[in-house]
């Protein structure tokens, strides 16, 4: 274990010994751990290692079972998010805090208002105007949340915490939804911020962004800080390491596909208002992926093609074809789906394990009661097929790491025994162990004969899974590349279009 | 699939171990659960210390058989709020298909003549009634795609003016000779037990095995959960919020059934507040207002406690029995203040 380098300054927010529980199950086994004025301190972690229940207790949501919290030297005198607001400390969850009907404008002044009796409409959009325009945003101030996208969102939780005058900023994974060009306003605000003193948390799971930002490190795993290094003292494989607590091989599978027949033939489809004019065929065996920017239109065609969107054009199954008008007729023809949006599209928060796992295939569990001894037995089955680690089985699927949750929703789809399986967005916000499981798990679908189709805003995801690429653009093929041509240039030139130069690093595309 | 650390295998083997045997007190409900049966076993205590004469067969059924029809109201609307919809047309329905049902019997009268069969056609025109109305609101919201709130909102508003209109204003009575016949089915019964409590009681323990053990329950609970991961999910998500009205239609219809032999009557002020009653009972029970959990024997225990509240306060000179609604009233802000406490914990 190195040492954090020495600093004359002490710390603004600091955790001393903290050890947190819930029931009998400790979460955190005594943690210290600093932030300073001036500096980033990255904070990382695989999934489930402890990382978002520090930053709840950093921002007064949860209180340490045993330790201190203390601000500027002294136990922090905060016992909510709102009274650790007013000091400063400011968290930006991954779940935004966003009222989703009123304007970006209302949101940001949101419970300190502007004006007397009558409140100051003019002053409060002139001043989200002015926070906008810092962070090179196009969003109006008049714009309801509703209607922005996740990466506006985002945009707008970082300015609500500017204009807050944050002088601790954590913010959870706050690249995750944004685009290579949003990151790069990101991280010049969070320069920006650095340089006016503020302490910053900042967690991700692209390491690469670690090493460009963070002035210090410190690696968790399984509830215990592993490793704290200084800038430039860990190598982006050494915190990968450290992280997963053994040697990374190549995390992708070894391409092996011996593609068979074709089995799923698309013709002409077209998802309006975006997608058009979509042809492509997938052979069984095969791993076909996806690629374009946010907004391409990948999201809308897949879920056109199981009938989730209106869609018109040609779905031919082996050859045959069949008509999808929704989730149903999809599954009767073997097509499953399996969303980017596990926690609004995807699983069932509040319920247990079971009830989400059988939910759409419950059909098979007995008519016309539902025979609860199967459903375990299929649960199960799925906890160790799939290397579900969940505290206890009946826990709120809420209460699951984003890599569990990841993994019974994919345990899910499963169960219907799809023999065409999309996966959108396979390992968002998910760490790089599970991420490597998940590669695992559909490099052996295709393995099985199953076809697959990747969707990814991960280039490397992207080349290491696909054996053939699709590129959308505009809601168009903008090309398609397998074999000898499948390099990581030839996806970013069709995925930016011929017009404008595919430079840097493409990872965020 | 892969290799796994050793902590990482130490945190399966805890997982394993944990879910071999699944702890006694996650088993059983938690105290909010309970809560509306320990109110209820508080009020029979408090009945049978305040009046000797509460704990009498003729009493104990005179409350059971006034809490059948909100009940079997009750027991419906619960597969209607949990998957997250809201009907409060249910007490105007009530009267409109008890209108409908003994002006249609007194016209088959004079062809088919005062006996059983008359009897059996009248309850076949309250279901169907009942089940057009329920269809209709459920059209309304799942095809139309309006809020349920307004829908019932208008539609209550209907009912409630079509049955005074049918009744010009006054009261439409079932003939003498066919309300002597029918009489029975309100105020007889089988093995001493009135046929409102039996009916109810068989509703109720069908409303119950749905709810926990049939795909419709389950789907119900999901849609009103999140009504979108449903729908990715491949659940027929129109087709299920479109069947819980049309059984509470019928449960109405059921409910008119049972309550038409009371009275022999109709009136514009029949089933007056009866959808607020039920919305109420299901909420004491510990039915999530948003829809996404449901519990049907909580929705009974919410009935008995309205009654019994009724009951007491007539039989105890303790309160004014004007004060009846503010009670009430008081014990449904109670459960919810309950209900919140559960999901903070």
């Amino acid at each position: 274990m190195s040492a954090a380098p020495e600093r004359a300054a002490a710390p603004v927010l600091e955790l001393v010994d903290v050890r947190k529980s819930f029931g009998p199950i400790e979460i955190l086994h005594g943690i210290d751990f600093a932030l300073h004025a001036g500096e980033v301190h990255a904070l990382i972690g695989e999934n489930g290692a402890g990382k978002s229940t520090i930053m709840k207790i950093l921002g007064g949501f949860l209180a340490p079972s045993s330790g201190a919290v203390r601000l500027d030297g002294k136990p922090a005198p905060y016992a909510t998010g709102a009274q650790a607001e007013a000091l400063g400390v400011v968290v930006i969850h991954q779940e935004f805090n966003l009222a989703p009907d009123l304007t970006v404008s209302e949101n940001i002044w949101l419970g300190r208002e502007l004006g007397g009796i009558f409140l100051d409409h003019r002053a409060m959009r002139a001043g989200t105007q002015a926070l906008l325009d810092e962070l090179d945003s196009p969003i109006r101030p008049e714009a309801r949340i509703r209607d922005l996208p996740v990466s506006d969102r985002q945009m707008v939780e970082i300015a609500k915490a500017l204009a807050r005058k944050a002088r601790v900023l954590v913010m959870d994974e706050p690249s995750a939804v944004l685009t290579h060009k949003e990151v790069e306003v990101l991280f010049r605000q969070i320069e920006r911020l650095r340089a006016q003193g503020v302490a910053l948390l900042y967690t991700s799971h692209r390491l690469e962004e670690i090493t460009r930002l963070a002035d210090r490190v410190t690696v968790l795993r399984d509830g215990a800080v592993v490793r704290r290094a200084g800038r430039g003292e860990l190598t982006e494989d050494g915190m990968a390491t450290a992280m997963v607590g053994r040697k990374l091989e190549d995390i992708y599978p070894a391409k092996r596909h011996h593609a068979g027949a074709v089995a799923l033939e698309v013709k002409s489809f077209s998802v309006p208002p975006l997608v058009k004019d979509i042809s492509f065929s997938l052979r069984r065996g095969e791993v076909l992926g996806i690629s374009g920017l946010v907004g391409s239109g990948r999201t809308e065609l897949a879920e056109g093609l199981v009938g989730l969107r209106p869609a018109s054009g040609e779905i031919l199954r082996h050859g045959v074809p069949v008509k999808v008008g929704s989730v149903r007729e999809a599954a009767a023809c073997g097509m499953a789906y399996l969303t980017e949006d596990r926690k609004e599209h995807g699983l069932l928060l509040d319920k247990n394990l079971a009830v989400n796992l059988t939910l759409s295939t419950l059909a098979r569990f007995g008519t016309p009661f539902i025979d609860a001894g199967r459903e375990e037995a299929a649960l199960t089955r799925a906890i160790s097929d799939f290397d579900i680690r969940a505290p206890r089985r009946d826990m709120k699927v809420g209460n699951l790491s984003g890599g569990n949750q990841q993994k019974l929703l994919l345990a899910k789809t499963m169960l219907g025994d799809p023999e065409v399986v999309i996966i959108d967005e396979p390992t968002r916000g998910i760490d790089v162990g599970t991420k490597s499981q998940i590669y695992a798990f559909i490099d052996a679908l295709a393995a099985e004969g199953r076809s697959v189709i990747v969707i990814s805003s991960d280039m490397p995801e992207i080349l290491g899974l696909s054996d053939r690429v699709l590129v959308m653009r505009h809601g168009r093929i903008a090309g398609e590349l397998e074999g000898e041509r499948l390099t990581e240039n030839a996806v970013v030139r069709l995925v930016m279009g011929t017009n404008e130069q595919a430079s840097g690093s493409a990872s965020h595309v | 699939m892969s290799d796994s650390t050793r902590s990482d295998s130490t945190r399966a083997d805890l997982a394993r171990a944990d879910t071999a045997r699944p702890s006694l007190a996650a088993r059983l409900p938690g105290l909010s659960a309970l809560g509306p049966l320990l109110a209820l076993i508080l009020l029979v205590a408090l009945g049978a210390y305040l009046n000797e004469n509460f704990l009498s067969a003729g009493n104990v059924t005179n409350v059971l058989a006034r809490s059948a029809f909100i009940g079997m109201i009750a027991v419906g609307m619960t597969f209607v709020i949990t998957s997250g919809g809201l009907d409060l047309s249910v007490g105007s329905m009530a009267a409109f298909i008890a209108g409908v049902m003994i002006l249609a019997m007194n016209a088959l009268l004079p062809s088919m003549g005062v006996g059983v069969p008359l009897i059996l056609a009248g309850m076949g025109i309250a279901l169907g009634a009942g089940l057009l109305a329920g269809l209709g609101n459920g059209l309304l919201v799942t095809k139309a795609r309006i809020e349920p709130f307004i829908v019932t909102l208008g539609t209550m508003g209907i009912f409630r003016s079509l049955v005074t209109w049918l009744a010009d204003g006054g009261t439409i009575s079932l003939d003498f000779g066919v309300r002597q016949l029918y009489r029975p089915v309100y105020y007889s019964g089988l093995f001493g037990i009135a046929w409102p409590i039996l009916v109810f009681a068989v509703v109720a323990i069908a409303g119950q095995v749905a709810m926990r053990h049939t795909r419709f329950g389950r789907y119900c609970e999901a849609i009103g959960s999140n009504d979108k991961v449903a729908l990715y999910s491949a659940v027929n998500v129109e087709r299920i919020r479109l069947m819980t009205y049309v059984l509470l239609g019928l449960l109405v219809g059921l409910a008119t059934i049972m309550y038409v032999p009371r009275l022999g009557s109709a009136s514009g002020s029949t089933g007056m507040l009866w959808e607020l009653e039920a919305i109420a009972a299901v909420i004491i029970g510990g039915t999530a207002l948003k829809g996404g959990y449901g519990r049907v024997w909580g929705t009974v225990i919410g009935v008995l406690i309205l009654s019994l509240i009724d009951n007491i306060l007539i039989l105890a000179d303790l309160v004014s029995p004007y004060l009846n609604g503010t009670i009430q009233g008081v014990i449904i802000v109670l459960a919810v203040v309950l209900q919140r406490s559960k999901s903070s914990a």
